[in-house]
């Protein structure tokens, strides 16, 4: 069986940095692997072991700097990546749902995965959506938030049994047909590091750039119907009384107000 | 055209979103000049309709179908009311089951998604503001292409009250019991254990700012001084460092205490919604501008494995070396 994993660079920003316009300079963007797609790639892989003969695909859209992120997931296990981009989405300041949804559902059909793993939502723009519009648009089943898959369930009868982790420590119990897209949730699993052998294989593994035109796209698919108007930091609401001085001093403050709330001995 | 909110309710209770969208969704009806409906599936349709007819609502629909949540009797429920109401937008909450089902609606409709938003209007078109890269900056976008489903992050709007004129009626979706793919079997509650946070008056947490497993013991041995009881926010669980009944947040649990003391927690949107009805809010925390400090009563601008040895020492215990 094939696994196909949605993988996604995203920038983080330190913790000083400067707005120019509608963007943050990029002198204060550091790039990495977004986590939720960290657990969602090492999902697949260890579905890979569990089985015989699971092909695990990393897929991801992003420019040539994201090869480097894109190798981090082949030097965990997945098989081979394919790197849709071009022209026409590098001129898009931010890709809509519905266009992100699209040139993934292209690459699917192409790959034609009995499974489709991605994170529940990256750590950049957080639309946390791309995973449920792409099975909609495959016409596929689909289970948000999950924090189990019982893998055996999947290699034995086609089935996805999935806990899907709702709010206030509930987990609701659900089955849905394969094909399927699942989005993964953090803590799923323990992303492994990669090894210096995994790291090495990496380098020889495919990455597969893929354009508009090699998807049968037209230029237009990434026309988004998204305009940042304004980009600002949020006003700080805080009107905390801080506790000034070095750190005995900040303790003993600390240690005061605790004694006056009565929770600590006097 | 209109603005229709959907409901969210679990195991025979509205969720709290529900109200805060009849507020949102009253507000940007107001600025498009259009009529309020909400919409409620599944459940006790009749009673949830009851209630969610309040001040500024002008319709209930309800969509008799099931007792629980199934994405795919949502989809075709929500997708075909939004279509029989020709509704401008449809507001959905940013919930665990709003992930489920509110892209979907918008791929199947072909109407533009925009999530998590923290603030609504509409001028020439639809406004939308949201953060980005975590809590760290507000965007506010222009969402060309309409219609929409927009779904809005919880406790940003205050719940809508006061009893309605709204009128209540049922809506055949006319639901496609063969389209349905997914099967709900069932709930489990997880994170019980030895300990109930929920229970505690005094509260040590921590996160991500611990950096390492082993030094977790410090925050323990804080704890143990002072006679608290230890709790963390989502990474430290998802590390494997805490038993999950020792986390705090929206996934986790929702805690009252006297005093709540955040070590190296930066105080994401989902951690908050968990720990902000504590009395005290001390925080603990080398960034300045984390948001914690936002809803924080006392700041501590320092680096925890400075403050806290100290700390520790203040009660007269013993600061593990780590």
């Amino acid at each position: 069986m094939k696994v196909l994993v949605t993988v996604k660079e995203v920038a983080a920003v330190e913790d000083d940095f400067e707005i120019s316009g509608t963007e943050i300079e990029s002198t204060y963007l550091d790039y990495d692997l977004n986590e939720w797609d960290d657990y969602a790639v090492e999902e697949a892989v260890q579905l890979a072991e569990a089985g015989d003969d699971v092909e695990v695909v990393a897929v991801t859209i992003g420019p040539e700097r994201a090869e480097e992120t894109i190798r981090m997931a082949l030097a965990k296990g997945a098989d081979r990546a394919v790197r849709v981009w071009d022209d026409a989405i590098e001129d898009t300041e931010l890709l809509d749902v519905e266009t992100k949804a699209r040139l993934l559902a292209a690459v699917v059909e192409d790959e034609d995965p009995e499974l489709v793993f991605s994170g529940v939502q990256a750590n950049d723009d957080s639309f946390g959506a791309t995973g449920i519009a792409l099975a909609e648009t495959l016409g596929v089943q689909w289970a948000a938030v999950v924090n189990d898959l019982d893998t055996a369930g999947v290699l034995d009868e086609g089935v996805a049994s999935v806990r899907r982790e709702l709010e206030g420590g509930v987990e609701e119990l659900t089955d849905v047909e394969l094909p399927a897209v699942l989005t993964i949730q953090t803590g799923i699993n323990e992303p492994r590091y990669a090894s210096l052998r995994g790291i090495r294989q990496a380098q020889s593994k495919e990455i597969a750039p893929k354009s508009l035109d090699d998807l049968g796209l037209d230029a237009d698919v990434v026309a988004s119907s998204l305009d940042i108007t304004a980009m600002y930091e949020p006003e700080t609401e805080s009107d905390a009384e801080y506790i000034e001085g070095d750190a005995g001093e900040q303790a003993s403050g600390v240690a005061d107000v605790l004694r006056d709330a009565g929770v600590v001995g006097e | 055209m209109s603005v229709l909110a959907v409901a969210d309710h679990r195991r025979g209770e509205l969720r709290g979103v529900s109200f805060e969208l009849l507020t949102a969704g009253r507000e940007l009806a107001d600025a498009m000049d259009t009529e309020l409906h909400a919409a409620v599936v599944s459940g006790d349709t009749d009673g949830f309709a009851d209630e969610l007819n309040r001040a500024g609502v002008d319709h209930v629909h309800a969509v008799e179908h099931g007792a629980e949540f199934n994405h795919d009797v949502y989809v075709q429920a929500v997708a075909a009311l939004a279509g029989d109401l020709d509704a401008a937008v449809v507001l959905t909450p940013n919930s665990v089951n709003g992930l489920d089902y509110a892209p979907a609606v918008a791929t199947r409709t072909g109407r533009t998604y925009v999530s998590d938003a923290i603030g609504l209007d509409h001028g020439d078109t639809l406004e939308v503001t949201r953060e980005m890269y975590g809590s760290k900056v507000e965007t506010t976008m222009e969402v060309s292409d309409g219609p929409y489903v927009v779904s809005i992050r919880g406790a940003e709007w205050p719940a809508a009250e006061g009893v309605g004129d709204a009128e209540i009626s049922t809506f055949d979706a006319d639901i496609d019991e063969d389209a349905i793919g997914a099967t709900v079997n069932g709930f489990e509650e997880v994170g019980g254990g030895d300990v109930d946070i929920a229970d505690a008056e005094f509260l040590v947490s921590v996160g991500r700012g611990i950096e390492e497993e082993e030094n977790i013991a410090l925050i323990e041995a804080l704890a143990e001084t002072t006679g608290a009881t230890l709790s963390s926010s989502r990474p430290i669980v998802d590390n494997g460092w805490l038993a999950k009944n020792r986390q705090v947040g929206q996934s986790g649990k929702q805690v009252t205490p006297d005093v709540y003391l955040a070590v190296g927690i930066s105080g994401a949107v989902q951690h908050v919604a968990g720990m902000k009805g504590a009395d005290t809010i001390i925080a603990v925390n080398t960034d300045p501008n984390a948001p914690i400090f936002d809803i924080a009563d006392y700041g501590i601008v320092g680096d925890l494995f400075d403050v806290v040895p100290a700390l520790i020492e203040e009660f007269g215990g013993e600061a593990p070396s780590v």
